[in-house]
C-alpha cells in the first residue's frame, strides 16, 4: 500500500466517523416511533393482520356473506376453521333434534356457526385467499389478551353479530 | 510545628475529607450518567428510553443500584478467592484517587499536587490490573480473553496517551493540572484544545480506549466474550466495575476539560459550572460515540494505536518542543 493510498484510506475513514455521528445525531433529534401503550394506542392498522372474521352482507351486515362451502376450511394449513351447518334430516327422522355437522352441507347455504382457533392460526391468509365471495378478512384487533387458551377459540358468528350492533 | 490533625490545613484531614466528597460526587454522576447513557440510547434508536420509574425514568438508576446491591455475591468454583474479590476493590478504589488533584475550580481543588497528571495517569493505569486480576481470577475462559485484550490494549493506548499529554505539559511548563488551566484563557481560541488540536483528538481516542468504552470495549465485547472480564460478577461485584467505568469516564472527561478546553475558564459563569460543563460536554460526546460506533476489531485497534497514534503523538510532541524552544 503506497503512502497516498494510506492517507485516502484515512480520511474516508475519519469522514465516515463524522458521517455516522451525523445520523445517530440526526436519529437522536427525532420524535420517537414508540407507542407506549396504555396511554396510546397504534392507529396504523390498515395493514394489520389480526385473526381472521366474517364480512357481513351489504343489505345486512349481521348476516355473513359466507356461503357455507367449506372451502376455508379445507385451505387452512393448521385446520384452525370450522364451520357448522344442520346436517340434512334424513327420511322418516323428521322429529328428531336437528344435528350440526361440518360444512358443506347438502341444502344449507349459510353457515350455523364459524369459529377460529387464534391459539393454532399462523395468519397465512389462506382462508380469506381462498373464499369465493371474499367473507373472511383480518381483524384490526393488536390486543389479544387471555388467561386460558380456549379464550382463543373465538365465535366469529356472534362476533359479526355484535360488530353489527356497534355500527 | 505540624498542624493540628482536626484542623483542615492538616493534609490527612483533607485527604479524608477530600475522598469522602469524591465519593459523593462519584457516586451522584454515576447514577446521572447510567440515567443519561439510557435515554442517549433511546433517543439514539428512536425509543423513549427509561420512563416509568419516577419522572422521565429518573429513579431507574437508583431503583437499578438497589436491586444490584441486594443481589448474591457468587464466586464460581475454582476461582482464585482472593484475586477475584480483590479486582472488583482495585478497579474502584485507584479511580477516586484520580478525582484529587482535579481542580473542579480555582479554589475547589480536592488536593493541589505539583505531579497531579503523573498521579492521575499512574492511577488510572492500575485499573487495567483490575481487569488482568479479575480476568485472570474468574477461572473463566471469557474472562481470561478479556484479560489478555485489556493487557494488549493498555499497552496500546497508554503510549499515544501519554505523548498527547506530554506535548501539553510541555506547553504549559508544569504537570500540575491546576497550572494548566490558569495558563489557558475563557476563550476557545486560548485553550490548548484549539491551538494543538491533533493532541486533543489522539487524547479522545485513548481516553476512550482506556475507560474500555465503546468502539473500544473489547474486554468485555458482548457478543463475542459474554461480558469478557466481568462474566461471572454478580450484584455488586458486577456494580464496583460499572460504577468505575463511569467514574472513569468522568475522570478523563475532567482531565480533558482541564488540559485541553481551560478547565474552569470561562465567561459570565462560575468556574465550577464552566468546568461541569466542559466535562459533561465530553461525556455525552463519549456516550453519543458508544451508540454510534461498532466495536473494532483486534487488530484494527493494534493498528490505530502503533501506526496512526503514536507516530502522530511522536510528530506533534517534536512540534511542540520545536515551537517551544524556538519561542522560548
Amino acid at each position: 500500500m503506497s503512502v497516498s493510498e494510506l492517507f485516502e484510506e484515512a480520511y474516508t475513514g475519519l469522514k465516515s466517523l463524522f458521517v455516522g455521528l451525523g445520523i445517530t445525531g440526526k436519529a437522536f433529534c427525532q420524535p420517537q416511533v414508540t407507542v407506549i401503550y396504555p396511554k396510546q394506542e397504534v392507529d396504523n392498522l390498515s395493514t394489520f393482520r389480526g385473526h381472521v372474521e366474517l364480512v357481513g352482507k351489504e343489505d345486512d351486515p349481521s348476516v355473513p356473506r359466507c356461503v357455507a362451502c367449506g372451502a376455508c376450511v379445507k385451505a387452512c394449513p393448521s385446520d384452525c376453521l370450522s364451520i357448522l351447518c344442520p346436517v340434512p334430516v334424513k327420511e322418516g327422522q323428521e322429529d328428531a333434534p336437528v344435528a350440526m355437522g361440518p360444512a358443506p352441507q347438502k341444502g344449507s347455504k349459510t353457515p350455523g356457526a364459524v369459529f377460529v382457533d387464534f391459539a393454532l392460526c399462523s395468519l397465512c391468509g389462506q382462508c380469506a385467499k381462498t373464499c369465493p365471495v371474499d367473507s373472511l378478512r383480518f381483524s384490526d384487533n393488536p390486543y389479544m389478551v387471555a388467561l386460558d387458551r380456549k379464550e382463543f377459540r373465538i365465535d366469529l358468528m356472534a362476533r359479526l353479530k355484535r360488530q353489527a350492533e356497534e355500527a | 510545628m505540624s498542624p493540628d490533625l482536626l484542623s483542615f490545613d492538616h493534609p490527612l484531614t483533607r485527604l479524608v475529607v477530600g475522598l469522602l466528597c469524591v465519593f459523593a460526587f462519584v457516586g451522584l454522576n454515576g447514577l446521572v450518567l447510567v440515567w443519561v447513557e439510557r435515554k442517549v440510547a433511546g433517543h439514539v434508536q428512536l425509543r423513549p428510553g427509561p420512563l416509568h420509574v419516577g419522572p422521565y425514568g429518573l429513579l431507574q438508576p437508583i431503583v437499578d443500584a438497589v436491586k444490584l446491591v441486594g443481589k448474591q455475591l457468587a464466586m464460581p468454583a475454582g476461582a482464585d478467592k482472593y484475586l477475584y474479590w480483590a479486582a472488583p476493590l482495585l478497579a474502584f478504589a485507584p479511580v477516586t484517587v484520580c478525582f484529587l488533584p482535579l481542580p473542579f475550580d480555582p479554589n475547589l481543588a480536592p488536593m493541589r499536587l505539583n505531579i497531579g497528571l503523573v498521579l492521575i495517569l499512574a492511577f488510572s493505569g492500575l485499573g487495567v490490573l483490575s481487569l488482568i486480576l479479575a480476568g485472570w481470577g474468574s477461572n473463566n475462559k471469557w474472562g481470561l480473553l478479556g484479560a489478555a485484550r485489556a493487557v494488549a490494549q493498555s499497552v496500546a493506548y497508554e503510549v499515544p496517551l501519554l505523548l498527547a499529554v506530554m506535548s501539553v505539559a510541555i506547553t504549559a511548563g508544569s504537570l500540575d493540572l491546576y497550572e494548566i488551566t490558569s495558563q489557558q484563557g475563557g476563550w476557545p481560541w486560548q485553550w490548548y484544545g484549539v491551538q494543538n488540536p491533533l493532541a486533543f483528538f489522539i487524547f479522545l481516542v485513548c481516553a476512550v480506549a482506556e475507560t474500555n468504552r465503546a468502539p473500544f470495549d473489547l474486554p468485555e465485547a458482548e457478543s463475542e466474550l459474554t461480558a469478557g472480564f466481568h462474566t461471572e460478577y454478580s450484584g455488586m461485584g458486577f456494580g464496583l466495575f460499572f460504577l468505575a467505568e463511569y467514574a472513569n469516564m468522568i475522570v478523563v472527561s475532567g482531565v480533558a476539560a482541564a488540559l485541553f478546553l481551560g478547565g474552569w475558564q470561562g465567561p459570565f459563569l462560575s468556574g465550577i459550572l464552566w468546568f461541569l460543563v466542559k466535562v459533561y460536554a465530553i461525556l455525552l460526546l463519549m456516550i453519543w460515540m458508544r451508540w454510534t460506533y461498532p466495536r473494532v476489531r483486534f487488530d484494527q485497534l493494534l493498528n490505530l494505536s502503533w501506526k496512526w497514534l503514536t507516530p502522530l503523538a511522536i510528530i506533534d510532541l517534536a512540534l511542540v518542543v520545536i515551537i517551544k524552544g524556538i519561542g522560548g
